[in-house]
């Protein structure tokens, strides 16, 4: 344990930005660690990371560590991803979005970025709510759940953002909790590995605001309901649809191949200098 | 194989027959950028168009985006990278745009944006000429922030301002609005390239190594060095409000002067960023301000006036913002009447009324049925004004 705290101190700014803003409790910690220790895992140096966010609580993530980092507009921090991928294609650039950041306002920007399959990962916490304006429903709020704006019950269905994902054409796409902490290490390193468009889902809570209204308890509560509610793809695959109602698959959804952003623009600029390609 | 190499040839040949928007491309590429990010718009697609041939020539990167905001966003994140980086769109998009042009000028992201006007509001007049985004240019974005905008009336203009758009951008790290209008986007002049070369001003960088960098330190000229992601200089860019470390703030005592400091950094250097053109107006005593396409009727109308013995003359704007006071205020002391035709209800002709302080008369002439300004209209009330 000792040597996984230190290790994360590695590449906090602590003389910095701290304490931080979020809420003891909350899963975006957990995705923080993760993230680091997948970041380490892969041996990529701090120099070469651009870590781009968005707007919410998810979006506060990049201010606390030593990396390139880049806090944008809500919804739009794919879009400055790709200008800094393109502009220099030697960055590994890692993308995080809240759940409204990446697929309410930011969602036009998430199937496109997806369909263009620019060598980009895609972090997204799952809490189901607008977390840092303090709990309205979201795209990925369930039916019939409480928020600050639906407190007659939400009347709109959720988003399931992996599977939007593999739809737009991302070639790698895994979901996680932060209850599976050791396992989100695993996927999101994979992302990190996967060249082209990668996205890892992050199934986390809000307890202050999301659990509170609909009554789930404390955080820890919160992440038994992940422990419990959780299946992974493989288990999945062998499972009736009215039995997965009411759980969500972690694991890898899809890993596949197909032609990246960079690589066919390298041709394109080959076809604009006159030089003919295979 | 053969016709590519004729298609080259063509291109890089220096004599040309222009439209506004391609020379804006011949002035992008001179001026360094590599990087184009937009959304196709009439009257501003050529310029999407011609970058998208020219730029992976040059071992830059264009890309077609999901609309107007993806567009701005990349815009900025290519620059963060180190590349000079532009945009180019119409009214519409010009809105949409808005919210990131307000995060380029609070994190100093430099870059340029090339606005082609047309008849608004909303969807107006696609393919009729107007200058109704003074104002926009301006204010457009929410929040105090600085702003510079050019506007060119000939070919020759299109091409040196977008290079001065860059330079400007790459030496305030703020967004530099071009804009066109229709008629000076579309139309043809001939055109020499290269043949008085501009000089080419890229970004300041840091020269002290990375623990001492500190991102957004004021200096003399209120301008701090930019470290490019990926150059050992790691740190934070935010479109919040930050410290000079560029981490966020809500210290009154740092608010303020960083608020203050980006507004110096036009301040301070107004005379470098005024460009426009005298002409016949010492001894006026009918002076037009104009620019955009009606600067072109103006000129026209201001030689026949003076054919016919009328003292009349023409101060052309190009940087539209900051605003050409000190100009401006000359020429209100000097003639009796001004005359402000403009392609909308009345956009700089306020912001000269703004600084006359009753030396000359100020009328306007506001043109908003899709057609251009005249010489004869602009003619016809110099003759009555004076
Ligand atoms: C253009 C714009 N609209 C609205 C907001 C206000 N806003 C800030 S964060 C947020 C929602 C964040 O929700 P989510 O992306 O799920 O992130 P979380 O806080 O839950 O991590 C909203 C609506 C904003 N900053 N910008
Ligand atoms: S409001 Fe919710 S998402 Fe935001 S920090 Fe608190 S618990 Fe986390
Ligand atoms: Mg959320």
């Amino acid at each position: 344990m000792a040597g996984v705290t230190e290790l994360i101190h590695k590449y906090l700014r602590h003389d910095k930005k701290f304490p931080h803003v979020w809420c003891p409790g909350c899963g975006i910690g957990i995705m923080l660690g993760a993230l680091i220790r997948a970041i380490d895992q892969c041996g990529f140096a701090k120099d070469e990371i651009v870590l781009v966010a968005g707007i919410g609580c998810t979006g506060r993530l990049p201010v606390y560590v030593d990396f390139n980092t880049l806090h944008t507009t809500h919804g739009r921090a794919l879009t400055f991803a790709t200008g800094v991928k393109l502009a220099n294609p030697k960055l590994k650039v890692i993308v995080v979005m809240g759940d409204g950041d990446a697929v309410a306002i930011g969602g036009n920007h998430f199937i496109h970025a997806a369909r263009r399959n620019i060598d980009l990962t895609a972090i997204i916490l799952n809490n189901s709510v607008y977390g840092m304006t303090g709990g309205q429903f979201s795209p990925t709020t369930p039916y019939g759940m409480r928020t600050t704006t639906t407190m007659f019950s939400n009347v709109e269905q959720a988003f399931k953002i992996s599977e939007l994902a593999v739809t737009a054409g991302a070639v790698f796409v895994a979901r996680g909790s932060v209850y599976h902490a050791k396992m989100l290490d695993g996927l999101l390193e994979k992302a990190f590995m996967k060249n082209g468009f990668s996205v890892v889902e992050v199934v986390s809570h809000c307890h202050t605001q999301y659990g509170r209204l609909n009554r789930m308890g404390t955080a820890v509560e919160m992440m038994q309901w992940q422990k419990e509610h959780a299946i992974t793809v493989e288990k999945a695959a062998g499972m009736a649809d009215e039995e997965l109602a009411d759980k969500f698959k972690i694991g890898v959804l899809i890993d596949r191949e197909l032609p990246v952003f960079q690589d066919e623009y390298d041709k394109v600029k080959a076809r604009a200098k006159g030089i003919s390609i295979p | 194989m053969k016709r590519r190499e004729e298609y080259v040839k063509k291109r890089f040949n220096k004599e040309k027959l222009l439209q506004g928007n391609e020379a804006v491309v011949e002035g992008a590429l001179y001026a360094g950028c590599r990087f184009f990010a937009g959304y196709p718009i009439t009257p501003a697609t050529e310029i999407s168009e011609v970058m998208s041939q020219r730029l992976p020539a040059v071992d830059g990167t264009f890309i077609q985006m999901e609309d107007e905001i993806a567009s701005m966003g990349a815009v900025i994140g290519a620059s963060l990278a180190g590349a000079k980086s532009m945009t180019a769109t119409s009214g519409p998009g010009f809105s949409l745009m808005q919210e990131n042009i307000g995060y380029a000028c609070i994190a100093e992201v430099p870059c340029v944006v090339v606005n082609v006007m047309r008849g608004g509001p909303s969807t107006g007049l696609p393919t009729s000429p107007a200058q109704g985004d003074i104002m926009q240019a301006r204010w457009g974005t929410h929040g105090d922030h600085p702003a510079i905008a050019l506007c060119p009336s000939t070919i020759r203009e299109c091409y040196e301002l977008t290079i001065k758009a860059f330079n400007f951008s790459e030496k305030y790290r703020n967004p530099v609005i071009l804009l066109l209008d229709e008629v000076v986007a579309h139309m043809r002049e001939k055109i020499t390239l290269g043949d008085d070369r501009i000089d080419i001003f890229n970004r300041v960088k840091p020269t002290v190594p990375p623990e001492w960098y500190i991102p957004y330190e004021d200096t003399p000229f209120g301008i701090p060095p930019m470290a490019n992601f990926g150059e050992g200089y790691r740190y934070h860019v935010t479109g919040l409000t930050h410290d000079v470390r560029g981490f966020p703030t809500s210290r009154p005592d740092e608010i303020d002067p960083f608020i203050r400091r980006i507004f110096r950094k036009i301040s301070q250097n107004f005379s470098d960023l005024q460009i426009g053109e005298s002409f016949m107006t010492e001894d006026a005593d009918v002076s037009v301000i104009a620019y955009g396409c009606v600067a072109r009727s103006a000129k026209r109308a201001v030689i026949d006036a003076r054919e016919r013995g009328i003292k009349a003359g023409l101060l052309k704007i190009n940087t539209i913002w900051p605003f050409m006071r000190i100009q401006v205020e000359k020429v209100l002391k000097t003639s009796h009447c001004v005359i402000v035709p403009e392609m909308n209800m009345g956009q700089i002709s306020r912001e000269v009324k703004r600084v006359n302080k009753g030396d000359a008369k100020v009328f306007t002439i506001n043109k908003v049925d899709s057609t251009i300004i005249t010489p004869t209209e602009i003619f016809n009330r110099i003759r009555e004004v004076c």
